[in-house]
């Protein structure tokens, strides 16, 4: 039994096939299998503050994005079921907050970023966006907080941390905004319907309040912490970093209230049901957002605001010569799992695909040409299976939504 | 961990043959390769009639997250692919050497077959994975 795959990967870029499952069944190389995809032995990976509680848990620890990260602890479809009806921990420390200070910070996100950060007026909002490279190619996304008109906190991919921090440093400079890496913060998001409950409980009594008190897409100090009301699953609840050495204690409070532990895995079928896009597998540096679902979180106006990315997105627009293209959900409807790289007939490609747990049935994300259709083939394994189109998010807060 | 019952032979791969009193073969995947792959939801099996060579890819076992081909490890003709797997792919999970088998078929007389080995040397080989 050869050429397990393991393509589909979460928020933090493309991870590579796991050191574990590759020993276990990656003995030919398989033909379906690119190189990229598949990692033999390989050096250790940056590992989290969390790293000996998966193992102890009993975790399965893969290769992602050049970190070890747990893909599951007893189930993946467990572990989603967990989210959706109850609550769920994932250990996202692997992904990158970056604080930024000095006087024109905000002058400098409105620069660097594809949305507007004129949208954050009161303190502790957060907000989405690209950051764009001068072609409109998208370089990362992240999500922006506005602490105080000095200081905005960025949380950035895993698989680009690097990147991106050398890219805000350089345009950094020309604005005296410093970039400091919160390598002394771990990242926990606990998600689901009784997530935001359960995490409270650990807070003191003004705490939970305030949490509890928080509204979507903010977030706050609280005890210590910075406890966000945002996520990456279509449920409700919160991603909390903290001290790095909070982590385990707080990881085993909420596995007693009966959060369960989930993986990577998880996180990725969670978020594509969602409909919320995966770095490096549904947009990258040679999509531009309008190709990729990502026109809302694009602030064309005002039209004086001249980001980075802004000329190339106008052109895009004025541009009637190339055919758009755009990303639509798809239902499979014929047996099957789609999957990424996958040739959409008559014309595109799935980005990401995956088996959905809520809806028993398989879904992607596919790029295809702009215009209304309803109806597609895929070839999978040489075999053109029917798939419906569809307006993603596929389920939102535990319900269907095709 | 894994469990390897003694009267199976495996391949390097983890895939098991089981000979049958007919002298067909069933064959499927152990429980060591179902627990690495997690949680399978979609299993396609070989059709009766097929001819397969040795080595040849003729199951596809998908878990959430991963495909994995199946390669036949004895060259023949199918008999019959399990008709459970389509609705209830998660027998491979639950039972991989019984309700959960993939295929069995006809071995052409006198042609190779993989190395197969017995369960003890398959349990060594396991160890020696660190599985």
């Amino acid at each position: 039994m050869v050429s397990l795959y393991f393509r589909a990967t979460h928020r933090r870029g493309a991870a590579r096939n796991g050191r574990q499952i590759s020993q276990v069944t990656g003995q030919k190389g398989g033909t379906r299998t690119s190189s990229a995809a598949f990692c033999f032995g390989g050096p250790v990976g940056r590992r989290t503050p969390l790293f000996e509680l998966h193992q102890e848990l009993g975790a399965r620890i893969v290769d992602f994005g050049g970190w070890d990260m747990p893909v599951q602890y007893a189930s993946q479809i467990g572990e989603h079921h967990a989210v959706r009806r109850a609550a769920g921990i994932f250990d996202v420390s692997h992904m990158c907050a970056v604080d930024l200070k000095g006087l024109r910070v905000r002058q400098f996100l409105q620069h660097l970023l594809a949305n507007d950060v004129a949208k954050l007026k009161v303190p502790g909002k957060a907000l989405y966006s690209c950051m764009l490279n001068e072609a409109g190619g998208v370089l990362d996304d992240l999500i922006v907080y506005f602490l105080n008109e000095s200081a905005f906190r960025l949380v950035v991919n895993a698989g680009t941390r690097d990147k991106d921090l050398a890219w805000i440093r350089s345009i950094g400079q020309q604005f005296d905004v410093q970039a400091t890496e919160r390598t002394d913060l771990a990242i926990l998001a606990i998600q689901g319907p009784e997530a935001r409950a359960k995490t409270a409980a650990l807070l003191s009594a003004s705490g939970a309040n305030a949490a509890m008190a928080l509204g979507p897409f903010f977030g706050r100090d609280i005890d210590g912490w910075f406890v966000a009301r945002t996520g990456y699953t279509g449920e409700d609840g919160f991603e909390v970093m903290l001290p790095a050495s909070d982590a385990v204690r707080v990881w085993r409070e909420l596995n007693a209230a009966g959060v369960v532990s989930c993986g990577l895995g998880a996180r990725d079928t969670l978020r594509l049901e969602a409909g919320m896009n995966l770095y490096g597998n549904d947009m990258d540096e040679t999509t531009h957002p309008f190709e990729s679902g990502l026109a809302w979180t694009v602030a064309m106006q005002p039209g004086e605001r001249r980001f980075i990315g802004r000329e190339a997105l106008e052109k895009v627009l004025a541009n009637t010569a190339a055919p758009p293209r755009q990303l639509v959900g798809l239902v499979l409807e014929d047996r099957g799992v789609l999957r990424s790289h996958q040739k959409v007939v008559p014309a595109g490609e799935t980005t990401s695909g995956t088996f959905s747990p809520t809806l028993e049935r398989s879904i992607a994300l596919a790029r295809v040409p702009a215009g209304a259709v309803q109806q597609v083939q895929v070839d999978i394994r040489g075999k053109l299976l029917n798939a419906r189109v569809v307006k993603p998010p596929f389920v939102r807060f535990g319900k269907a939504m095709i | 961990m894994s469990n390897v019952p003694p009267d199976l032979q495996y391949t390097k791969t983890h895939e098991w043959v089981r000979t049958l009193p007919d002298g067909t073969v069933e064959i499927g995947i152990t429980d060591h390769a179902q627990h690495a792959l997690g949680d399978l939801v979609f299993v396609e099996v070989p059709e009766a009639g097929r001819a397969v060579a040795l080595g040849e890819p003729c199951a596809v076992v998908e878990s959430v997250k991963a495909a994995s081909d199946v390669y036949s490890p004895v060259a023949g003709e199918i008999t019959l692919g399990n008709p459970l797997l389509a609705g209830e792919p998660e027998a491979v999970n639950n039972d991989p050497y019984g309700k959960g088998w993939l295929m069995r078929l006809h071995p052409t007389k006198g042609a190779a077959s993989a190395d197969l080995m017995p369960a003890d040397k398959y349990q060594t080989l396991l160890q020696t994975e660190g599985g």
